[in-house]
Formats: C-alpha cells, sequence, structure tokens
C-alpha cells in the first residue's frame, strides 16, 4: 500500500496524538472549511469528519442533535465531498470520514471509496459495518484507494476479538473508553484505567487512541497516558455549539487541552 | 425454503450489522439462545406460562357472519384473547424466560404503540425483573393508557427525544441504553426485526400461533393447512408467527399487509415494500424507507404498531423471492374494517388486525377456499382512535 498520512502521523509521533471529531453541516452548512483550519492551525494531530445519519445508534444526545441540526441544514454525502474538494489540498492533517453504513452504501461502496482517495480522506470508521462482512467484500476496496480502516473495541470486547480486530486494523484502534455511547463525562475511572492497561499490555501492532467521553485537559493526559493520544468529539461539539467566533474557539479549546 | 444461515440472513436479508460495542451482547445470544430454547426445562416453562398466563392456545374462531359476507370460509386466529390483548407476550414470555438463564437482571425494551411495552412489563412484574421501556416523546403523548398501564405494572417508561419521537427513535436509544449497560441487561426486542439473532428468535417465539393453527384446523377442517394465511405487518412478528410452519407448503398463500397510511403514494404511508429500498437499519439489512441519501424516513400509520420505516429481514425475503403476497391498505379502509368486525362478529380489532381484515377487499380468491386471518390484538386500546375517526 502506499504510504498514508495517518501512517506517517504514527511513525512521526509517539504519543499525545489529538484527534478531533465534528459533524459535517453542524452548525451551518459551509462551517467545514472553517473548523477544518481551525483544527489544524491550532495543532491538533487528527480531523475526523462525522457523516450526518437519521439514526446514529452509537451516538449520545450532543452528537444526535449536531446531526440532526446537520441533516436539517441539508448536509449530504455529495456536498462534502464537494467541500473536501475544494479545501484538502490546503491542510496537511490527515482527515478520517466516520459515518454509519445506510448512506454509504446507499451511496455505493466503491463510489464512496474512490470519491474519498480523490478528496485526500485518509481512513475510515463505519462503527456498524460487521467485520465479517467488511473482509468478505469491502477490504480489497478500502486498499485499493489507500483509506486506512479503523474497528473499535470496548471494556467487553474479549482478547481474542481484540487480536483479530489488531490483525485486521490498519490505521489504528478506536479504543472506547468505556461501555458507552458518545458523550462528553467528567472523570476518567480506575475500572477505565485498568482496561486501558490490560490492553496496552497486550503488544498489539496497531497504535490505540482512546475516544469516547474525553472532554479536557485532564481526561485527555489521563488517556495519552495509557495510549498514543485521544479523540474528543462531544465536547468539541459543544464548543461549536456555543461559539461566537468558530475560528477563535476552536482555537482556545484545542490550545487548553494541549497545553 | 425460508431459512436463515449461519450469518443470520434469509436470502439477501438480515444479518448483524452492529457497532463493536454490542457484538459481546449478540454474541452472548447467539451462543446461548438456540441450546437454552432447545432444553426440556425452558420448553416446560415456556408451555405452562403460555397456557396458564397467556391463556393459550387462543381459539381458531369460525368467524361465519364475516364468512357469508365476503363468500368464503373464514377463520379468525384470536391473538386478541391473549393476556395484555395482543399476541406481542408470546415473545416477551419467551425472552424473559431466556433472559433469566442468562442471568439478567434487568430488562430494557423499546415499545411504538405500547403493546409490546405492556407486555414487556407484565412478564417483568411476573418474574420480579426491572423493567426500562424506551417510548417515542409523540407516542407517549398518543398512547397514555399504556404509558399508565407500564407504570402500575412497575416499569420505568423514558421518553425517546430524539430524531421523530416515534418507534424507531425508541428503538435506538433501546439499542442505546445496551450499549451502556453491556453486562447485566437484556434488551427485548419487541417484533422479528434487530441484529441476528433477534428476528429468528422472535420468529421462534411467535411460531406457536401457526402450530395451534395446524393442530386446530385439523380438527376443524381434517386438514392442517388453509388456502391463505393473511397477518398485517409492521415489523413482522405476528405475522412470522401466522406463516411460520407454513412457509415451506407452498399451496399456502401468504398474505402480508402493511399499512398504505393516507395512501402508498401520499407521502405518509408505512408501506415498505412498494416505498423501500435495500438499506440497514437497527442491525439488520432489509427493505427500508429512505431518502436516495440513505437517511431513514418518517412514516405514517393511523395505528402506532404498523408505523415504521422497516420490515423484518425475513418479510423482506418473503417479498423479494415472491414467496409471499404484499397488500397495502389505508388508513380509512382500515377503519371501515375495524368497524364491520365489530359489527359482524362482536370483536372489536386493535387497527393493527383491522389492516389484515380489509385486505379481504383486494384480495383475489375461491369460493372454496378457507382462509385464516390471524387477529393480532383487540381494540381496547385504540378506543380514542375510533373515537375520533367517529364515523360508526
Ligand atoms: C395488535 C398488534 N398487531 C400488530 C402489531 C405489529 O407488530 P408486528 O408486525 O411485529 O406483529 C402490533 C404492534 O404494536 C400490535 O399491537
Amino acid at each position: 500500500m502506499a504510504m498514508n498520512r495517518i501512517e506517517e502521523l504514527f511513525k512521526n509521533k509517539e504519543g499525545n496524538i489529538l484527534s478531533i471529531y465534528f459533524t459535517a453541516g453542524f452548525p451551518s452548512l459551509n462551517d467545514t472549511m472553517g473548523i477544518m483550519e481551525a483544527i489544524e492551525e491550532a495543532g491538533a494531530d487528527i480531523i475526523e469528519i462525522g457523516i450526518p445519519y437519521s439514526d446514529p445508534v452509537a451516538d449520545g444526545p450532543t452528537i444526535q442533535e449536531s446531526n440532526t441540526v446537520a441533516l436539517n441544514n441539508g448536509m449530504t454525502l455529495k456536498i462534502l465531498f464537494s467541500q473536501l474538494a475544494e479545501l484538502r489540498g490546503k491542510l496537511k492533517i490527515p482527515v478520517i470520514l466516520m459515518g454509519y453504513l445506510n448512506p454509504i452504501v446507499q451511496y455505493g461502496m466503491e463510489e464512496f471509496c474512490k470519491k474519498c482517495e480523490e478528496v485526500g480522506v485518509d481512513g475510515l470508521i463505519v462503527p456498524d459495518l460487521p467485520m465479517k462482512q467488511y473482509l468478505e467484500s469491502y477490504k480489497g476496496l478500502f486498499e485499493t484507494y489507500n483509506l486506512r480502516n479503523t474497528f473499535l473495541i470496548s471494556p467487553q470486547t474479549s482478547p481474542d476479538r481484540i487480536r483479530e480486530i489488531d490483525r485486521e486494523t490498519d490505521g489504528f484502534i478506536y479504543m472506547v473508553s468505556s461501555a458507552s455511547i458518545t458523550g462528553a463525562k467528567k472523570d476518567v475511572t480506575p475500572e477505565q484505567i485498568a482496561y486501558f492497561e490490560r490492553v496496552g499490555d497486550m503488544g498489539l501492532k496497531n497504535p490505540r487512541l482512546i475516544g469516547f467521553g474525553i472532554s479536557d485537559k485532564a481526561s485527555f493526559s489521563t488517556a495519552a497516558k495509557h495510549a498514543q493520544g485521544a479523540i474528543i468529539g462531544s465536547a468539541f461539539i459543544n464548543v461549536l455549539r456555543e461559539a461566537k467566533e468558530l475560528k477563535k474557539e476552536i482555537n482556545t479549546f484545542i490550545k487548553s487541552i494541549k497545553a | 425454503m425460508i431459512k436463515i444461515d449461519e450469518n443470520g440472513f434469509y436470502g439477501d436479508f438480515g444479518g448483524a450489522y452492529i457497532p463493536e460495542m454490542l457484538y459481546p451482547n449478540i454474541e452472548e445470544l447467539k451462543e446461548n439462545y438456540e441450546q437454552i430454547m432447545a432444553s426440556e426445562s425452558f420448553k416446560t416453562e415456556f408451555d405452562s406460562l403460555l397456557k396458564d398466563y397467556v391463556g393459550r392456545p387462543t381459539p381458531l374462531f369460525h368467524a361465519q357472519r364475516l364468512s357469508e359476507k365476503y363468500g368464503v370460509k373464514i377463520y379468525l386466529k384470536r391473538e386478541d384473547l391473549c393476556h395484555t390483548g395482543a399476541h406481542k407476550i408470546n415473545n416477551t414470555v419467551g425472552q424473559i424466560i431466556l433472559a433469566k438463564r442468562l442471568n439478567k437482571k434487568r430488562i430494557i425494551a423499546e415499545t411504538g404503540a405500547g403493546q409490546h411495552g405492556v407486555a414487556t412489563a407484565t412478564v417483568c412484574a411476573l418474574m420480579g425483573m426491572e423493567c426500562t421501556v424506551y417510548m417515542g416523546a409523540v407516542d407517549m403523548e398518543r398512547q397514555k393508557p399504556n404509558v399508565e398501564r407500564m407504570r402500575i405494572l412497575g416499569a420505568t417508561v423514558v421518553p425517546a427525544n430524539s430524531g421523530s419521537k416515534t418507534l424507531k427513535d425508541a428503538t435506538n436509544e433501546a439499542m442505546r441504553q445496551w450499549i451502556n449497560n453491556p453486562v447485566d441487561t437484556h434488551y427485548i426486542i419487541g417484533s422479528v426485526v434487530g441484529p441476528h439473532p433477534y428476528p429468528e428468535m422472535v420468529a421462534r417465539f411467535q411460531s406457536v400461533i401457526s402450530a395451534e393453527i395446524k393442530a386446530q384446523l385439523l380438527e376443524k377442517e381434517g386438514r392442517d393447512s388453509p388456502d391463505i394465511v393473511i397477518a398485517c405487518v409492521g415489523g413482522g412478528s405476528n405475522a412470522a408467527g401466522a406463516f411460520y410452519h407454513y412457509y415451506n407448503d407452498e399451496k399456502v398463500r401468504l398474505v402480508a399487509v402493511e399499512a398504505a397510511g393516507l395512501g402508498v403514494t401520499s407521502g405518509k404511508s408505512a408501506a415498505t415494500t412498494q416505498l423501500g429500498k435495500p438499506g440497514i437499519l437497527h442491525g439488520s439489512k432489509t427493505l427500508l424507507m429512505q431518502t436516495e441519501d440513505g437517511q431513514v424516513v418518517e412514516p405514517h400509520s393511523i395505528s402506532a404498531g404498523l408505523d415504521y420505516p422497516g420490515i423484518g429481514p425475513v418479510h423482506a425475503h418473503l417479498f423479494a423471492s415472491g414467496r409471499g403476497e404484499f397488500l397495502a391498505v389505508e388508513d380509512e379502509d382500515a377503519m371501515i374494517a375495524g368497524i364491520e368486525l365489530s359489527r359482524l362478529e362482536g370483536i372489536i380489532p386493535a387497527i393493527e388486525s383491522a389492516h389484515a381484515l380489509s385486505a379481504l377487499n383486494q384480495l383475489k380468491y375461491k369460493a372454496s377456499d378457507i382462509i385464516v386471518i390471524n387477529l393480532s390484538g383487540r381494540g381496547d386500546k385504540d378506543l380514542e382512535t375510533y373515537i375520533k375517526w367517529g364515523n360508526y
């Protein structure tokens, strides 16, 4: 496979990797460009763009709402791709699309993967794509279009399953921080730390990022101690929703995490 | 042949499209349900509760005046006489026994009209299990008596406030809460929908309906199969139960009746096979009402139990393979059929079931045919809708 920005990132940077999630089309249809630029400028390492969906079963109230708003704003995959086509050349940061399976299969999986490569998407997270089906039907496509695929694991995932996922993942593993849907939480509990350590000790080939419930400097630092970094979603959506000046407040938020 | 493959597919439809967080829950169920259901002690407990608690077997009633009116011999399978008023309890009794044997301490469920929620709250009370039911905020407003029935039975009813605030969103919310409580909680899905193994498991619990029809028809007619079986389809559990033992008996016509709402082309309909395309919702690949961009479309039906944008994968397969005949009945025609049965037979049907009755007006049949209509529920819960409609 050709080199890819996600791979390069993990090769050049071992820890404290910060990935920022936002929903395409939120708060307004045409905010995509400004938000992405601001995330890169503020020094985050990965951008994860959520494709809005009517029925996001793995998401808590914050991201449910950003999905609804984005859909009401008229966001579609077609529009997202055209936005990305315009601005991708201006950014260096790795970009991952995160989306539920149905909008993608309606677009057409091959067409989708092709378009992803064209507009400079580096990786995909499709939470409701079963691994078995990925291996049988889609793995070849992902490879053809140089897309890294990330699977999730949770505290309930068995060691055997984690090994299987490690074998079939080729960007990083997304460690869901607790038995939970997405949403900003307060503290990282001792049980969570035990789980981070248990997985950390497995000697997996893939780097790990911890996501779901990571919301501020404290939870980011704790997560980054037990993995290569972490993903912030709902807390960032909260910033976007309240922001009067998007760029400035994105900058302040991300700097506060990295400080 | 209607057979499920090892990955949970009926033909092209089914499977388990779930986030990894649910994978252990679904695996646990998949690994255990067949073995548990096959055990003698499970069968004994299930059969005895169906008999003494639910009130089975439900009668197969020869509806003479209805038969005369339509010029054909019609039997009604009286699921409306089940405890709590609909077939839904066949499934909840089965799943609660299963949940106990999986050492689960809590039950969650989704509900639309509230029938499945009531049936779940009922068996939870019976077994002393904690019960939380998710219900769209809009449905809670529309179906107040059922909300209170659940509360009287000791369940907590939680409004689903996302999306359109109806059944689809209640199902999303129940799945989310299962992600949040993966170890001690069992999710009792109310129809033949959801990720494998739910569709097949629920169909097997409901298959008691056609098992009884066979025995009862043999006694009454000297043959164990009718010419036609008719059932309404929301998710499709009462239909799956009524069809189950006839899937492979090609002589038996299987007629599935969907809700056309205000008309199939009106934009306010729930006729999934006519309006849907293959897609993925609630963990399975099935026919789904959706936009070009793959966003799920809000259905409409006067009956909350049929107000769902998908159908169970087994029905998608029955449709695609041609084994099933699919009809759609509009709100108005269902109401007329409900009043007709009330006047001809002294039975006020659930509006869901009235859709199945109304299919008699569209169906081609021979005078010599024997038709079984699955009367999935009684109309008590729908009195307010009947009154509002007012045309009686
Ligand atoms: C009486 C009755 N019939 C039918 C249905 C539809 O469900 P299914 O298609 O799973 O049988 C419901 C659902 O609430 C119901 O209450």
